[in-house]
């Protein structure tokens, strides 16, 4: 399956919609649109990856690069992902102590509303 | 299971069809359903590291992937041909540091942390990276 981006912006976070596979052919997009919202103004990111069917070291890359260019404005970017397969590879490389992971949109944003 | 071999020119699009293969011959050799996806992130993971290895140094050489049932294990080599003298990353994490050299080490870290066995070969001429996971099923037709 090929990669399926959207994203909104609801009560000041911008949430990024990601289907389908991040790996070395498809993360290119992924790492383009994290930049073109940052260079847009946009430094609170939350990628949902509840639909995303694989991630290799690639992706991982791709949201640690989105990170430190949010980080750079006092911004953040923070992750909703319930999958196992997905929130292992996470576990293995250790970035579970780097990015916030949620389990849903909503807890994310009931998170967000309360560092404001 | 006879071995399977694969060659494929350094394109990232090829990447996902050698998951794929990788994995279907993990289901037919017998490895568990459960390790599945496990394999297909490691096969992956070596994989990009070899296509963004060769586009470095040699765009125009293939990478060969090896399959192979062997004693009840099923293994995979993959081989590529650009020279390497990558080490695992190991260091504790800080975000200033993951620069996007650090970050490709995260590629061999991923494969070591997934695979039952794994094995690097660097050298002068390329990287093996050779990695097993049990296959109890035996050989099924």
């Amino acid at each position: 399956m090929d990669l399926k981006l959207d994203h909104r912006t609801e009560d000041g976070l911008t949430i990024v919609e990601v289907e389908g596979e991040i790996d070395v052919y498809t993360a290119p997009r992924l790492r383009e649109l994290l930049i073109d919202l940052v260079n847009k103004g946009n430094f609170h990111l939350l990628v949902n990856m509840e639909k995303v069917d694989f991630l290799d070291s690639t992706g991982l890359g791709v949201l640690v690069g989105g990170l430190k260019r949010v980080r750079a404005h006092d911004g953040s970017l923070e992750l909703v992902c319930t999958q196992e397969r997905i929130l292992k590879i996470f576990r293995i490389t250790g970035l579970t102590k780097v990015f916030g992971i949620y389990a849903s949109v909503d807890e994310a944003k009931e998170a967000h509303g309360k560092d404001k | 299971m006879a071995t399977v071999e694969l060659m494929f020119s350094a394109l990232p699009a090829h990447v996902r069809t050698a998951r794929l293969v990788a994995t279907a011959i993990a289901r037919r050799t017998g490895v568990e359903e459960s390790l599945l996806d496990e394999v297909r992130l490691a096969v992956g993971e070596a994989c990009s590291r070899a296509v963004e290895a060769h586009r470095a140094h040699c765009p125009g050489e293939p990478i060969r992937i090896e399959l192979k049932d062997d004693s009840g294990r099923f293994e995979v080599t993959v081989s590529d041909q650009a020279p390497s003298d990558e080490i695992k990353q190991e260091q504790p994490l800080d975000l200033g540091m993951l620069s996007d050299s650090f970050m490709s080490g995260f590629g061999i870290a991923v494969i070591a942390g997934l695979a039952d066995d794994v094995e690097v070969f660097p050298s002068p001429k390329g990287m093996r990276i050779r990695m097993s996971w049990p296959a109890a099923n035996g050989h099924p037709s």
